[in-house]
């Protein structure tokens, strides 16, 4: 019990960064809150920019249907996501992945379950778009967002020199989903040193995470994901889904998704990119199995012969990860 | 005689002045490309020549090329092993990691 307590503190672990080369061995340092990514030149974020994305990001106008707007599926009062194990698109269709939540995409180097953009602006601008979801053309969106004078007074504020544009419509989502960014969770403090802010469960939970249970393989840092993407050996739901292979045609790549983040898990159920188990003890219970299906599975997948109370103290330390005060947003009135 | 050790000699020599294939070490390390301690983005060298990718991180990396000019694809391979790669035509060739898809350098072979 004593050499858990003593791994456990963050003393040990400061101590442990200083010494290894490069972070390669995680230390409790790398779990520290970074900067997010800087934002393309072009669309440093300024509070017109801000102000635009968030009215843009409410606004069911945007849709093809007039119904659907991005808090749709993204809802701030449900972890912004949409507590589907997958998302709903145009015309009550059912899509094929889970809606991940919005919170720390501004630390994501890949957007989309694919990793099919690189950046907000480009991620933003796809659902819109995409005739499954919210089923828009561009060129009635621009002439609709023009005809709205509160619409042609924030364009002009923020993006003078785009206007009522596609480019400054990506670039608005994008400034204002920089913005949303999970607050302080108790994992947090107790990794600046105050030792009471999570349980002896959680402790042991950590240490699993980084040591039985392989969990840090993938999920790492701050926002505990890798910028990766990874065959877990899921179960189709529905037809095969080719993951990234449809970006890079290569066998590690087929059924692989990116990493999601770990944090505010208790708000974004359920899991996985086809929100195939509703618990986070179903998740663990898929690990511990190392995965069901073989094909194209993730090397880092092994049975972990976890325990009864190890799986729980995973969890302890998963739900640690929860924002003591999660961020909350007003809607806005939306132009007219 | 003389011209017969003469051209004994010379026989000798052409293996020695012929240009050895160099063999480079290309590591991976926190998810980015390092040669000799230092990140790198680009890589040149000469028709012939060898990298081996060598995977310095506790988890695995996938290295790969889908380049026109080359591709290969190393599979999965984890901490500590190393896979090699011969370049035997000039031009650039992108390689990345199908796992880690934000690792990217260029060979440039010349």
């Amino acid at each position: 019990m004593r050499s858990i307590s003593f791994l456990t503190r963050p003393g040990f672990f400061l101590v442990l960064a200083c010494l290894s080369w490069g972070g390669a061995q995680a230390g409790i340092l790398d779990y520290r809150r970074p900067p997010i990514l800087p934002p393309p030149a072009g669309n440093e974020s300024t509070p017109a920019r801000v102000a635009l994305g968030k009215v843009l990001f409410f606004d069911p106008r945007l849709s093809g249907s007039k119904w659907i707007s991005c808090a749709t599926c993204h809802n701030p009062a449900l972890g912004w996501a949409d507590g589907l194990p997958t998302g709903i698109g145009h015309g009550m269709q059912n899509l094929a992945r889970s809606t991940p939540t919005v919170l720390n995409t501004a630390y994501n180097k890949f957007q989309f379950w694919d990793g099919r953009a690189r950046s907000l602006e480009e991620q933003a601008l796809g659902p819109i778009l995409n005739a499954g979801e919210m089923h828009r053309d561009i060129d009635g969106l621009l002439r609709d967002l023009s005809a709205i004078d509160g619409y042609r007074t924030m364009f002009a504020a923020a993006y003078r020199e785009d206007g009522i544009s596609e480019a400054a419509i990506g670039k608005a989502l994008a400034a204002y989903e920089r913005t949303l960014i999970t607050t302080e969770a108790p994992f947090d403090a107790w990794v600046e040193g105050n030792e009471s802010a999570i349980t002896d469960s959680a402790k042991r939970g950590f240490v699993l995470f980084e040591g039985k249970a392989k969990c840090n393989l993938c999920h790492q840092g701050f926002n505990f994901q890798d910028d990766g993407f990874h065959n877990l050996g899921l179960k189709e739901r529905g037809k095969p889904d080719p993951g990234r292979y449809a970006q890079r045609a290569l066998p590690a790549a087929r059924g692989a998704f990116k990493t999601p983040t770990l944090r505010e898990l208790s708000l974004t159920a359920p899991y996985m990119h086809n929100g195939a188990y509703a618990t986070l003890q179903q998740v663990i219970d898929h690990y511990n199995r190392g995965g069901d299906v073989r094909t194209n599975l993730s090397p880092n997948m092994h049975p972990l012969n976890l325990s009864t109370t190890e799986k729980s103290d995973l969890i302890e330390f998963l739900g640690a990860l929860n924002s003591t005060n999660p961020l909350t947003e007003t809607i806005p009135i939306l132009p007219q | 005689m003389q011209s017969q050790r003469i051209a004994l000699v010379i026989a000798c020599l052409i293996p020695a002045l012929q240009v050895r294939a160099e063999e480079y070490v290309v590591d991976q390390i926190n998810k980015s490309f390092v040669m000799t301690g230092k990140p790198i983005t680009a890589l040149k060298l000469k028709k012939g020549d060898t990298v081996s990718f060598k995977n310095g991180d506790p988890f695995f990396h996938n290295i790969f090329s889908l380049s026109e000019l080359q591709t290969f694809d190393l599979g999965s391979y984890p901490a500590g092993e190393a896979r090699a790669v011969k370049f035997e035509a000039a031009g650039t060739v992108d390689v990345e990691c199908a796992i880690h898809p934000d690792m990217h350098m260029t060979v440039e072979v010349e």
